[in-house]
């Protein structure tokens, strides 16, 4: 049986007569990488906002990581990880007192965190680096050290949003490799982006079109469905229609 | 609370690795105090005075005891009446002193002379300080001379009370304080927390467990520290470098001082949630803070002397009442059951402001 970590049905969030997320449903599993895509303006920051917690739903249903949105906001927030196309990395910190920060603010004890940073700066080769400003290093490290940091704790879910903005096609084929690793873990990855090539390497992506899920399947079936070459065109022949458009 | 712990940490290294911020917070009240100390000083020194027609045995008399005070210094000793006012445009001159003919003769044997003082009026500020001095050297002279028991002199003995020496820069010192305060404290506060609005650590903590209201504490604890550091730094200033003498209970100082610093803070966390970039807020926070602090405040203006509707604005400055707070404590050296309808007023603004300041950053979430 398939055990599902977001489940979201009929979440609607309005702002007066505005359905900035409109009666969207999907389910996603655990271990899944999941692309969430949508032109600007398209409603997929506020759904997002929702299932981090960060906002209450105007109506419908979601659960995530098995928590309700509605009662259960600080255990989701204990369960998931965030990271945005900023970094969220404090530059005139060291590595390590960034992730040691981190580390702190989700609660782990110093042991946890000494014994995890170890692993973590050896495996991103960043050990030389650890006592340097996270100022000092290139935008591809990082980024790479960002979600890292974002699945620190081990979290059940890890949302990213547009992670790859502004970084060269080479690491962000490196930061995907990190993420079918994560993915392998058992860590389901919710990400939105606007790279098409990227889109295709999320194993189910769901469309965006005026606040509506307007298609949701695997790259492939979605191609098939559109008879489209490219994820470029599947986007172009989905969003063609949109109403909003722009932030 | 070990998250609290954590978060503090990470607030100290921000703080200690920007050298701007600590050069703002440690540097800037030291030479303000010192500047306002030394450079804003009410005293009229030097003063050019010119003499005219002293001829006489008591009128010479007068003239050398004005020239042993240090405020004078005696550049004509004879000036015919003729020249005088051209004297005055030159520049050359602040103030005569006109004896009339027979000065001796009419104070010895008339009982009563007149002597004219003329000065540049074009500043009344200093014209008016220059005549105080004036007649005090002449009433002083008069009573070493004839005694106060001759005829029926009234002579008023003018005191200041609180600053004897008529020190101008001992109503600066607390002025300067509020004004410090008042300014690092808001801005590096309403700075800090919106650096993370921009660089979207904000978010990452929001998407944490980490609670909101934490975060703003987290962020409050290193201010106040730092900023009670700060006023030890002015207080250290202002005694030994100004020589300003503290009268009152220092500790009352500190508590008083602490509770001013939070009203900032909370000034600080209020308009760091209506600003969403580093440079908004530091501009809100200096501009918006620092001309009514200046002004209503009443060290550089008396707020006697403005119109009724200032002064009633005045009254939701909450620097006034520092300032007034620590005037009474510092200065005149009272105890805490005179200034605690000043901190009354003080704890309500605070209680406001941080109740309005916490209800908004509820909601921009």
């Amino acid at each position: 049986m398939k055990e599902y970590v977001i489940q979201c049905k009929d979440l609607t969030k309005r702002f007066g007569d505005f359905y900035a997320v409109d009666h969207i449903s999907f389910d996603v599993e655990k271990g899944e990488i999941f692309g969430f895509l949508g032109a600007n303006g398209a409603g997929k920051t506020t759904a997002m906002r929702m299932l981090c917690g960060l906002s209450y739903p105007t109506s419908g249903e979601a659960t995530i990581a098995g928590y309700n949105v509605y009662t259960q906001q600080e255990k989701i927030k204990q369960h998931i990880g965030y990271m945005s196309q900023k970094f969220s990395l404090y530059e005139d910190l060291t590595v390590l007192e960034n992730i040691e920060f981190y580390g702190g603010v989700y609660g782990l004890d110093i042991k946890t965190i000494k014994a995890r940073s170890n692993d973590l700066l050896r495996e991103l080769g960043l050990m030389p680096e650890a006592k340097k400003l996270v100022g000092s290093l290139p935008l591809g490290w990082k980024q790479k050290l960002a979600f890292s940091v974002a699945i620190f704790h081990r979290p059940q879910i890890v949302f990213l949003d547009e992670p790859t903005g502004g970084v060269d096609p080479i690491t962000r084929r490196q930061f995907w490799d990190m993420i079918y690793k994560a993915a392998a873990t058992g860590i389901t990855v919710f990400v939105t982006t606007h790279y098409m090539d990227e889109a295709e390497y999320c194993h189910r992506i769901s469309v965006m079109v005026d606040g509506k899920v307007k298609a949701l399947d695997s790259p492939a079936t979605l191609k098939a469905d559109l008879s489209a070459e490219t994820m470029e065109e599947v986007f172009y022949k989905l969003a063609r229609g949109a109403q909003r458009s722009g932030d | 609370m070990k998250q609290l712990f954590v978060f503090i940490r990470k607030e100290f290294f921000h703080v200690f690795r920007d050298r701007r911020t600590l050069l703002i917070m440690f540097g800037l009240p030291v030479v303000q105090i010192i500047l306002f100390g030394f450079a804003l000083s009410s005293e009229v020194k030097n003063i050019r005075l010119g003499i005219s027609n002293a001829e006489d045995v008591s009128s010479r008399q007068i003239v050398n005891k004005i020239k042993s005070s240090s405020y004078f210094l005696v550049s004509e000793e004879n000036i015919s009446e003729g020249v005088i006012e051209s004297e005055f445009l030159k520049g050359n001159l602040t103030a005569v002193l006109v004896f009339p003919p027979q000065f001796s003769n009419d104070l010895l044997h008339a009982g009563a002379a007149t002597v004219q003082i003329i000065t540049d009026g074009s500043d009344p500020n200093i014209a008016k300080t220059v005549v105080n001095y004036l007649t005090n050297i002449i009433t002083a002279y008069q009573q070493e001379s004839f005694g106060v028991a001759t005829g029926y002199r009234i002579v008023p003995e003018i005191r200041m009370l609180y600053n004897e020496e008529g020190n101008g820069s001992l109503n600066f010192i607390p002025g300067v304080m509020a004004l410090i305060l008042m300014i690092v404290c808001t801005a590096l506060t309403s700075v800090s927390i919106v650096k993370e609005k921009e660089l979207g650590t904000m978010e990452v903590l929001l998407v944490s467990p980490f609670r909101p209201i934490w975060v703003l504490i987290a962020k409050a604890i290193p201010y106040l520290m730092l900023s009670l550091a700060n006023f030890t730094v002015i207080l250290l200033t202002a005694v030994y470098v100004l020589n300003v003498e503290v009268k009152g209970s220092v500790p009352l100082l500190f508590f008083e001082t602490m509770l001013f610093i939070i009203t900032c803070l909370s000034l600080g966390l209020l308009i760091s949630n209506a600003t969403n970039s580093q440079q908004t807020a530091l501009l809100l926070s200096l501009m918006a803070m620092m001309l009514p602090t200046i002004i209503f405040t009443g060290f550089m203006m008396p707020l006697e002397n403005m119109p009724v509707p200032f002064q009633v604005i005045s009254n939701i400055i909450p620097s006034r009442w520092y300032f007034l707070i620590i005037k009474s404590v510092m200065l005149k050296g009272l105890g805490f059951e005179y200034v605690w309808k000043e901190t009354l007023v003080l704890a309500a603004m605070t209680i406001g402001l941080l109740t309005i300041a916490l209800k908004k950053f509820k909601t921009t979430l």
